[in-house]
C-alpha cells in the first residue's frame, strides 16, 4: 500500500520540555486519518515537523516519499496546510489572501474557489482584520481546499466554525476522499473524527497510544446516557456493552458502547421512558477515564 | 532626550560665550526664512538658553509628540488588535479603563521627561525659571499629542491608521508653526502659530521671558481633547472604529503572486510616506546650505560645523553633516522593514507562507530587498532634492551630482545595519528588536562624539564614521568596499542560519 506519511521514533524537545517522545505515525495514501489528542499532546508539533517548519531532534520521517526538511519546497507543491491559529495580513481582503496562497502553492482551481466561497458563505471583499475568527479560518480552509494537492494537513479546522459550516466542511472532505486525496485531520473533537476518518491515531504526551480504524477502537466510542424512567430499572447490570452504571431511584446514568445502544434502549422503552439525554464522549472524558489510571498504577 | 538637551546646552555655552556672538547668530537665524521655518525664532538674542536650545525647542517637542502618540496607540489600538484588550475587558475592568491606563502611563512619562530635562538644564548652569519653563513646555506639548492620539485610536480600526492620523496631525501642526513664524514679525508670530501645540510650546519662550501662562493653552487643549476621546470610547464597540473600513478587491491582482509582490504590497504605503518626507528634508537641506555662510558668523560656530562636517568649506560641511543625519534615519527605515521578518514569524504569517512552495531564502530575500532597495531609493531622493534645491538657490547646476554622491555614499553603512538586523533575526530571533538599541548607540556616538570629543577608537565603532564626508573630502573607496562586504557577510549569515533553525513563535 502506498504510504503518504511515515514517521518513526520522532523526538522533539523545546528546551527542557519534551513535546514528542518517540512518535510513530503511518498514513496511507487516499485515506482520511484522524489525529486525536488533548491540548498540548503534540499534534501541532507533529504537523509542523511534517511541514518542515521544525526539525525533529531524532527519528525518521517521510512525507509523500520525500524528506520534509530538505525537500520542503517541492513537497509543499503537493500539500496544503491549514494552521490551528490562522493569522492573516490585515490589510489584504479575504479573496486576495486565498488567491495569494493558491498561487504560492502552484495554482488554484477557479471553479472550486467560487464553489467554496458560496458553500462557506464568505465575503471575499472584506479586509481580513474585519473578519471574525471563524471567518479567518474559512479563508485558510478555502485556500487549501481549492488547490489541487495530494495531501491535506488540517490542524483543528472546524474549531471556530458554526454547525452549518461544519457540515459543509464534512461534505467537502468526503468528496475529497472520493477523489483519492489523503487527509490528515488533527482534532480534539471525537465526533468529527468519527464522522470522517477511516483510521485514527490517538496521541498523548508526545506518543501514539492507540492507532487503528474506529471499528477496531470501538471501546472509545461510548455514549453517556442519562434517563428518567417510569419504573425502577433493574436487571440491567449484566447487559454487555454497559459501563459505569449508576441508579438513583428511577434515574439511571451509564455509558454504553455504540453497538449495545439499541439493546439498552429497547430495554428502557419496555420499562417506560420519561426523559432521555445522550452525549457522545469527548476525548478529554476518555482520557480522564482510560488513561488517568495508568499514571496512578 | 534628556541627555541630548544637557549636551546641547553645555556645548552651546562653550559656543556662545559672548553676548555679541549670540546676537549675531540670532540675527542670522531670524533673517533666514528657511531657518525660521525649521527651527523657529530666537526671541531673546542675549539669552544663552534661548539661543543654544533653539533646535530642541521645536524638534524636541515634535519628537516628544511622536513618542507620546506611539505610546498611546500601542497601548490602546494595538492591544485591541491583539485581542489582549478583549481578555482584560472580560475581566472586571471598566471599558474605558484601558484608555485611562494608557493615558496615565503616557502623560506620566511626559511629565517625567519634562522634569528630568529641567533638572538637567539647571545642572548645566542655566537659570532655574527658564529651565522649568522649557521642561514643562515640552511636557505640555507631549501631553496634547497624547490626547490627539487617544482620539485617533477611537476613530480607526487599525493601529497603523491611528498612528498615521496622529503623526500626520503632528506634521500639520509643525507646518502651521513654521508658517506662523515665517509670516509673522520678529516679536510675534502670525495667528497660525497659535493654532499649533508646537507653537504653544515655543511661545512659552523659555529663557526669553518665561511666559508660563501660555502653558494654559496646551493643558486646556489636552483636557478638552481627552474628554472627547473618552466620550468616543464609551460609544464604540471593542475592536471597531468610528470610521468604517473600506471594502477591497475580491480577487488578488497579478502583482500579488510572489513573496516579493506581497512584501511590496505590505510596505508600499509607509514607503511612500518616507519618500515624501525625504523630499521635504532634502529640499530644506539644499535651501539652507546656500545660506549657511551668513548663519555661522562666529568662528566658533564655523569651527563646530567644520568639525561635524569634516571639511573646511562651510557649505560642504553643512551638507555632509545633514546627510549623515539623514543616513541614520534611512538606517532606521531599513530596520523597520527588516524587523517585519520577526513580526511575521511571531504572528504565524511566516508559517503560512513557508507551508507553501516558497523557499525560506526567497521569503527572507523578499523583505530584505525592500529594506535595501528602499534605503537606496531614499538616499537618492534626499540627494537629488537637496541638489536641485541648492541649484535653484545658487543657480549653479553642476553640484547636483555632488549632492547625490554625498547622500548615496552612506549606503554601505546603512546596509551594514540592515545586515545586522537580519543576522539577529537568524541567530537570535527573540532579540531582533535590539537592532534598534544598536542604531541608537551608533547615533549617539556620531552626534555626541563630535560634540564631546570622544576618542577616535570609540567613534570608529560606528560604520558611519568610516564614510568619506562628501563633498569636500577626497573619495576613499576602501572603507566602502569593506563595509559592503561586511553587510553581505551579515546578510548571508542571517539567511544561512534561518534556513537551519526552527520557526519559533515565542
Amino acid at each position: 500500500m502506498n504510504m503518504a506519511i511515515i514517521a518513526t521514533g520522532l523526538v522533539k524537545n523545546f528546551g527542557s520540555a519534551r513535546a514528542l517522545d518517540g512518535l510513530d505515525l503511518a498514513v496511507a495514501a487516499g485515506e482520511v486519518h484522524g489525529f486525536l489528542g488533548p491540548n498540548g499532546a503534540g499534534k501541532s508539533t507533529t504537523l509542523r515537523i511534517l511541514l518542515g517548519l521544525l526539525k525533529a531532534d531524532s527519528g525518521a520521517v517521510t512525507v509523500l516519499g520525500g524528506n520534509p526538511w530538505t525537500d520542503a519546497v517541492e513537497l509543499h507543491r503537493r500539500m496544503a496546510y491549514v494552521p490551528g491559529d490562522v493569522a492573516l495580513w490585515p490589510s489584504l481582503t479575504g479573496g486576495e489572501v486565498i488567491d495569494l496562497l493558491g498561487r504560492l502553492r502552484g495554482g488554484l482551481n477557479p471553479t472550486r474557489r467560487k464553489d467554496l466561497l458560496d458553500r462557506f458563505d464568505l465575503d471575499p471583499t472584506k479586509k481580513t482584520r474585519a473578519y471574525s475568527k471563524g471567518n479567518r479560518q474559512k479563508v485558510a480552509l478555502i485556500a487549501a481546499l481549492a488547490s489541487d494537492v495530494e495531501l491535506l494537513l488540517l490542524d483543528e479546522p472546524t474549531a471556530g466554525l458554526d454547525p452549518l459550516m461544519e457540515s459543509s466542511f464534512r461534505e467537502y472532505i468526503r468528496e475529497e476522499r472520493v477523489q483519492g486525496r489523503t487527509v490528515l485531520l488533527s482534532s480534539h473533537i471525537l465526533a468529527e473524527a468519527e464522522a470522517l476518518s477511516d483510521r485514527v491515531s490517538i496521541i498523548r504526551n508526545g506518543r501514539i497510544v492507540e492507532t487503528g480504524s474506529l471499528a477496531q477502537m470501538r471501546h472509545v466510542t461510548r455514549t453517556s446516557l442519562t434517563a428518567t424512567l417510569r419504573g425502577v430499572p433493574d436487571g440491567l447490570t449484566g447487559l454487555p456493552g454497559l459501563h459505569n452504571l449508576a441508579v438513583d431511584g428511577t434515574t439511571l446514568t451509564c455509558e454504553v458502547d455504540a453497538v449495545a445502544l439499541d439493546g439498552l434502549l429497547s430495554r428502557l422503552a419496555s420499562i417506560g421512558v420519561v426523559s432521555l439525554s445522550c452525549q457522545p464522549p469527548t476525548l478529554e472524558d476518555l482520557f480522564l477515564r482510560h488513561y488517568a489510571s495508568t499514571t496512578t498504577s | 532626550m534628556v541627555g541630548m538637551t544637557a549636551a546641547t546646552s553645555s556645548a552651546g555655552r562653550d559656543l556662545f560665550t559672548t553676548v555679541t556672538s549670540r546676537i549675531d547668530a540670532a540675527a542670522a537665524i531670524n533673517g533666514s526664512p528657511s531657518f525660521v521655518a525649521m527651527l523657529g525664532r530666537i526671541y531673546d538674542p542675549t539669552s544663552l538658553g534661548n539661543t543654544s536650545l533653539i533646535k530642541l525647542t521645536t524638534f524636541g517637542a515634535a519628537t516628544l509628540g511622536v513618542v507620546a502618540s506611539m505610546l498611546v496607540v500601542r497601548h490602546t489600538r494595538r492591544e485591541e488588535e491583539n485581542g489582549r484588550l478583549e481578555l482584560l475587558g472580560a475581566a472586571v475592568v471598566g471599558r474605558q479603563a484601558a484608555l485611562a491606563a494608557a493615558l496615565i502611563v503616557t502623560l506620566g512619562t511626559m511629565l517625567v521627561i519634562g522634569a528630568l530635562t529641567s533638572l538637567a538644564l539647571v545642572a548645566t548652569g542655566l537659570p532655574t525659571g527658564g529651565a522649568w519653563a522649557f521642561g514643562m513646555a515640552w511636557a505640555a506639548t507631549g501631553m496634547t499629542f497624547a490626547a490627539i492620539a487617544a482620539v485617533a485610536a477611537q476613530l480607526t480600526m487599525s493601529a497603523r491608521s491611528a498612528n498615521a492620523i496622529a503623526l500626520g496631525s503632528l506634521g500639520l501642526f509643525y507646518a502651521l508653526r513654521a508658517i506662523g513664524d515665517t509670516v509673522g514679525t520678529a516679536d510675534e508670530p502670525a495667528i497660525w502659530s497659535w493654532l499649533s501645540p508646537i507653537g504653544w510650546g515655543q511661545q512659552v519662550r523659555a529663557f526669553a521671558g518665561d511666559r508660563v501662562g501660555v502653558l494654559g493653552y496646551p493643558i486646556g487643549a489636552t483636557v478638552v481633547i481627552l474628554a472627547v476621546a473618552f466620550v468616543l470610547a464609551s460609544r464604540r464597540d471593542l475592536g471597531a472604529g468610528l470610521l468604517p473600513d473600506r471594502a477591497g478587491a475580491p480577487m488578488a491582482p497579478p502583482s500579488l503572486t510572489t513573496p516579493l509582490g506581497l512584501a511590496w504590497r505590505l510596505q508600499r504605503g509607509p514607503f511612500l510616506g518616507w519618500v515624501v518626507g525625504y523630499l521635504m528634508l532634502g529640499f530644506l537641506t539644499g535651501n539652507l546650505a546656500a545660506s549657511v555662510g551668513s548663519f555661522a558668523s562666529t568662528d566658533q560656530l564655523r569651527d563646530l560645523i567644520r568639525r561635524l562636517g569634516g571639511t573646511q568649506v562651510l557649505t560642504d560641511a553643512f551638507v555632509a553633516y545633514m546627510f549623515g543625519f539623514t543616513a541614520c534615519l534611512t538606517a532606521a527605515y531599513s530596520i523597520t522593514v527588516a524587523l517585519r521578518l520577526r513580526a511575521e514569524e511571531e504572528s504565524g504569517l511566516a508559517e503560512q507562507m513557508l507551508a507553501t512552495s516558497v523557499h525560506r531564502r526567497t521569503w527572507l530575500a523578499s523583505h530584505v530587498t525592500i529594506a535595501v532597495g528602499g534605503a537606496t531609493v531614499l538616499s537618492l531622493v534626499a540627494g537629488l532634492s537637496a541638489g536641485i534645491a541648492n541649484a535653484m538657490r545658487t543657480g549653479v547646476g553642476s553640484d547636483v551630482a555632488g549632492a547625490v554622491a554625498a547622500s548615496v555614499v552612506y549606503l554601505p553603512a546603512i546596509w551594514v545595519i540592515t545586515g545586522l538586523a537580519v543576522a539577529l533575526f537568524g541567530y537570535l530571533p527573540r532579540a531582533s528588536s535590539s537592532a534598534w538599541g544598536v542604531l541608537v548607540a551608533i547615533f549617539l556616538l556620531d552626534e555626541l562624539g563630535a560634540l564631546l570629543g570622544l576618542p577616535v577608537w570609540a567613534r570608529d565603532l560606528s560604520p558611519f564614521a568610516h564614510i568619506p564626508r562628501l563633498p569636500g573630502n577626497a573619495m576613499t573607496w576602501t572603507p566602502l568596499v569593506i563595509l559592503t562586504a561586511l553587510a553581505l557577510g551579515l546578510l548571508a549569515a542571517g539567511v544561512l542560519r534561518f534556513r537551519r533553525r526552527d520557526l519559533t513563535t515565542a
